[in-house]
């Protein structure tokens, strides 16, 4: 994208006036989905955007600055204007830069199958077909959306600490939603599936398969009565009850929340944090997961990190300048949504380790509970460990029997006090895609977990 | 100075030219539109009495749609390069090709209604220092930190400004151009005592660098995290709920969300099928009304071009129209409403609200005339998993919630993880109050205290 001496030379640019480290991060990116909605085609949508930011670090001041323009030109003119911003913010320290090292070509393979031309035409069958399936699924099916959308993004990341490196990630995402008209109004039901892949995702998933789970779940919420009001057991199906330990712990466990003091879990390393059942590992080289990836967005490979063990706290996420700062190396969770991003300290594919327990024996010894099989999202706020996720399709649990679907509703508790309330994890793990949003910027996470029991949350229903 | 007067907006004229440029482009038997847009944006961010980060940038980029034989096709590019422009406007070309032929599909046509004109463009924006605008991020920093012995931290402490310029040209005849600008201070702090944090957010907008307040923003920041100090988990039952002004405009996005013309047609629109019927109570009035210079979301022109215009949503409880785009109008039959927003350049249009706002309660009714009139119940000064617990389809409600009992007419003891839960269909229609104490907060709907009764509590 961008060749080795011109990118020394912007980083001395961004240093001329001082500054102890500067990083350009270039970035190519495109896009194009396709929309099926109503029974039609109704959107084809393509992009591209290309640009670097280039930022200036002086004393505790980062001074950043983006271009669209990726010529040497527009190169140092965002260099030039990083560096003013970073010293009308700081001091002045001057540093070398040195010679970079390592090489700016891809980690990642990226897209195996590039698209052929018949691409958008491929999209389209696939869209069709989701409609068709859904439909089909049962007369009270009323509407089915379909959406394909695929991109591929070049990264290239050079620093002042000599750093060179570069990424090429696919990615490709296909989702249905469908609504259900019955007696008691309208029910939705959503399904998706995505990767960090191009249009071989199709070799390893069904769109019909996905259309009929989605349209299963508006159709079964047809009949669902209110959720439950009040503290209940809740058994949380293997896959999106993941998002439990994203917003439970997760985020509590980002540097940049806890070198500010603004964590439940500052200063908690080495303590028992939850229970002994709870090894949790945020792991961006899995497969090809959404939140995989080869380097992140400041140049770090992906790797595996182990941040509780046995219920033991072992280590937060970082990024770069944060465990520079600290004199330890980044954990590779930098990410930024953007070129015209700073980036952030960001989960990739976080995941509880599968237990011993059966699924099936776990709800079975659960006589009374809230089966929740699928959560749609969630949120916390770190600095108390409040935290809800939403439950989109759950059903109730009677005599260890999983019975009547239940609506729609949040579940909340308290990220230190949940996690101490698992109290069985089985052995049917598995991950689910999701985007997660931190301070105004989204990037693709993944989250998995196995069948798993809380002894009691908070159901938000309104059933009495 | 300038305003938003006739077709076009002064200081846009490149981009008119532009735009008028690739529209001129378009091959017999095919309709263009052609969208540009620019900006340039000041982020600071303070901590701990010094700059966090300060982010400084110009970005621009292009949407196209080119429609042939009713079928319509999308290319965007975040640049305004000579050599993108050719090839976005190929690319949608192309992309129309394989868009599903509908009658119903097509460009907005100039319809005769006259844009009023709203004046959004500080001027003096441009001219604010660097300097300046990080001395106010320190200061409003210093200010939170020194406001109160309960706030142990400050987690952001933000200066932001943009200003943005807009304009859209098509084959169809559409041509009309926007700018605006806006400024804001925002903070987030950290109340501690014993054990226990709290946090709170405050903040202060306006059209630029004059005006914004960062007392206000640390006051409304410090007073919702420390008056949460101690907040226990509540208790479980039925109560009427008070939500603060900023919470109401949450619940008026989502009730937005069923007001689209589009949700509407496509049958995902729990309001559809009927117009002229009682689905709120009586003192429910809903109108969203763009032209109001004094919203947030003010404007001149929608994103299709055509004039911003007032529309009745809702009347003493009777469901009186939806919110059309072209495309969404052509469907039910019935012409825009000039209610179409786009998120971008990458993004399509696509009807919805701008400045949606309920009638007023009766005069000096603010939050404590609200809490007067509720007298016992529960107060929300926040709500968290709008996203992941409200069906704006089915209408089902339930979301986090922090913040105070009401006891006689009055806020009480702090409570926090509980839930607040109903269905948007009954929430409607018990309404209780409605506050007097209109703001127009950073956000598609106004700020006014709502309460709502029987609404079902999740606690202990």
């Amino acid at each position: 994208m961008i060749d080795t001496p011109v990118l020394e030379r912007v980083l001395a640019e961004a240093l001329r006036n001082g500054g102890e480290f500067a990083e350009v991060f270039a970035e190519d990116r495109s896009n194009s989905s396709a929309m099926l909605d109503d029974g039609r085609v109704e959107e084809l949508s393509s992009g591209r955007e290309r640009g670097a930011g280039i930022r200036v670090v002086t004393g505790d001041t980062t001074g950043f600055a983006h271009t669209a323009d990726l010529s040497e030109r527009g190169l140092l003119r965002a260099a030039e204007a990083a560096s003013a911003v970073a010293r009308s913010g700081g001091g002045t320290r001057a540093v070398d830069v040195g010679r970079l090292a390592g090489s700016a070509e891809p980690v990642s393979r990226g897209d195996r199958r590039p698209p052929a031309t018949g691409a958008k035409s491929d999209a389209l069958e696939l869209l069709q077909r989701a409609d068709e399936a859904a439909r089909d699924s049962g007369d009270a099916v009323s509407q089915v959306q379909a959406g394909f959308g695929t991109s591929r993004r070049r990264v290239l990341i050079a620093n002042s600490d000599g750093l060179l490196a570069g990424d090429e990630q696919a990615r490709t995402r296909f989702t249905v939603s469908c609504v259900a008209l019955g007696d008691t109004g309208m029910q939705t039901g959503y399904e998706t599936a995505a990767r960090t892949l191009g249009f071989e995702l199709f070799e390893e998933v069904s769109v019909e398969e996905l259309a009929r789970t989605a349209a299963a779940q508006a159709l079964a919420k047809l009949s669902a009565r209110p959720a439950p009001s009040g503290e209940l057991p809740v058994v949380l199906a293997g896959g999106s009850g993941g998002i439990l330990f994203h917003e439970a712990c997760g985020h509590g466990l980002e540097a940049d929340h806890i070198v500010k003091d603004a964590s439940v879990y500052t200063g908690k390393v080495g303590q028992l944090v939850a229970s002994p059942l709870v090894t949790l590992v945020d792991d961006g080289t899995v497969g090809s997961e959404w939140g995989t990836f080869g380097v992140d967005d400041e140049g770090r490979p992906a790797q595996r990190n182990v941040l509780i063990e046995n219920g033991v706290l072992t280590d937060y996420l970082w990024d770069y300048l944060r465990a520079r700062k600290e004199g330890r190396v980044s954990s590779g969770n930098g990410r930024r949504q953007s070129y015209r991003d700073l980036p952030m300290v960001r989960m990739t594919n976080t995941f509880l380790l599968p237990g011993e327990d059966d699924a099936e024996e776990i709800v079975a010894q659960t006589p009374r509970g809230v089966y929740v099989a699928k959560l749609g999202g969630g949120q916390v706020n770190t600095t108390t460990g409040d935290f809800v996720f939403g439950m989109t399709m759950a059903y109730l649990i009677e005599d260890g029997k999983i019975t009547e679907p239940l609506r729609d509703a949040n579940l909340i508790g308290n990220g230190p006090e949940i996690l101490k309330r698992i109290d069985a994890v089985g052995t049917d793990f598995s991950m689910t895609p999701g985007t997660c949003g931190k301070d105004g910027q989204s990037v693709s996470v993944g989250c998995g977990q196995a069948t798993m029991r809380l002894t009691g949350v908070t159901i938000g229903g309104t059933a009495e | 100075m300038s305003t938003a007067t006739e077709e076009t907006t002064s200081g846009t004229e490149d981009l008119v030219g532009l735009a008028e440029r690739v529209a001129g482009w378009a091959a017999p038997g095919e309709d263009v539109e052609v969208y540009v847009a620019r900006g340039t944006e000041t982020e600071v961010r303070a901590y701990d009495g010094e700059v966090e980060s300060l982010t400084s940038a110009t970005s621009a980029g292009i949407g196209i749609r080119v429609v042939v034989d009713h079928r319509l096709g999308f290319a965007w590019a975040g640049s305004l390069d000579e050599s993108v422009l050719g090839e976005a406007l190929e690319e949608a070309r192309d992309n129309a090709r394989f868009a599903t032929a509908d009658e119903h599909v097509q460009l907005a046509a100039p319809d005769g209604v006259e844009a009023v004109p709203v004046e959004l463009w500080d001027s003096g924006l441009a001219g604010v220092a660097t300097a300046a605008k990080v001395e106010l991020a320190l200061a409003l920093e210093a200010m939170a930190r020194g406001s109160d012995p309960r706030i142990r931290q400050v987690d952001s402490a933000d200066y932001g400004d943009v200003s943005a310029e807009a304009a859209l040209v098509s084959t169809t005849g559409i041509r009309s151009s926007t700018r605006k600008t806006s400024g804001y201070l925002s903070v987030g702090v950290i109340a501690g005592e014993g054990d226990g944090s709290q946090t709170g957010g405050g903040y202060s907008v306006g059209r630029g660098f004059d005006g914004l307040d960062p007392e206000q923003a640390c006051q409304d920041a410090v007073t919702r995290a420390v008056r949460l100090l101690g907040a226990t988990k509540g208790p479980s039952g039925r109560s009427t709920v008070v939500f603060d002004r900023r919470m109401a405009t949450t619940l008026l996005s989502i009730v937005s969300s069923a007001l689209s013309g589009e949700a509407v047609a496509k049958g995902r629109s729990f309001f559809a099928g009927r117009i002229g019927e009682l689905i709120g109570h009586p003192g429910l009035t809903l109108v969203d009304d763009p032209t109001d210079p004094r919203a947030y979301g003010a404007a001149a022109y929608d994103a299709e071009g055509l004039a911003c215009r007032r529309n009745v949503l809702v009347d003493s409880g009777v469901l009186r129209g939806f919110l059309y785009d072209t495309v969404s109008g052509s469907r039910a039959g019935v012409a825009s409403t000039g209610s179409a927003v786009r998120g971008g350049y990458a993004g399509t249009p696509g009807p919805g609200c701008r400045a949606l706002t309920l009638a007023p309660g009766p005069e000096g009714y603010d939050e404590d005339g609200v809490l007067a009139a509720v007298g016992e119940g529960l107060f929300v000064q926040s709500m968290t998993g709008v996203h992941s617990g409200v069906n704006p389809v089915s209408g089902d409600f339930s979301v986090g919630a922090e913040g105070l009992m009401i006891r006689d007419g009055k806020l009480a003891e702090p409570v926090r993880e509980i839930t607040v839960a109903s269905t948007l269909q009954r929430m409607l229609l018990s309404l209780v109050a409605v506050g007097a104490d209109v703001e127009w907060l950073p956000s598609i709907a106004a700020g006014q205290t709502v309460a709502i009764g029987d609404m079902q509590i999740s606690g202990i």
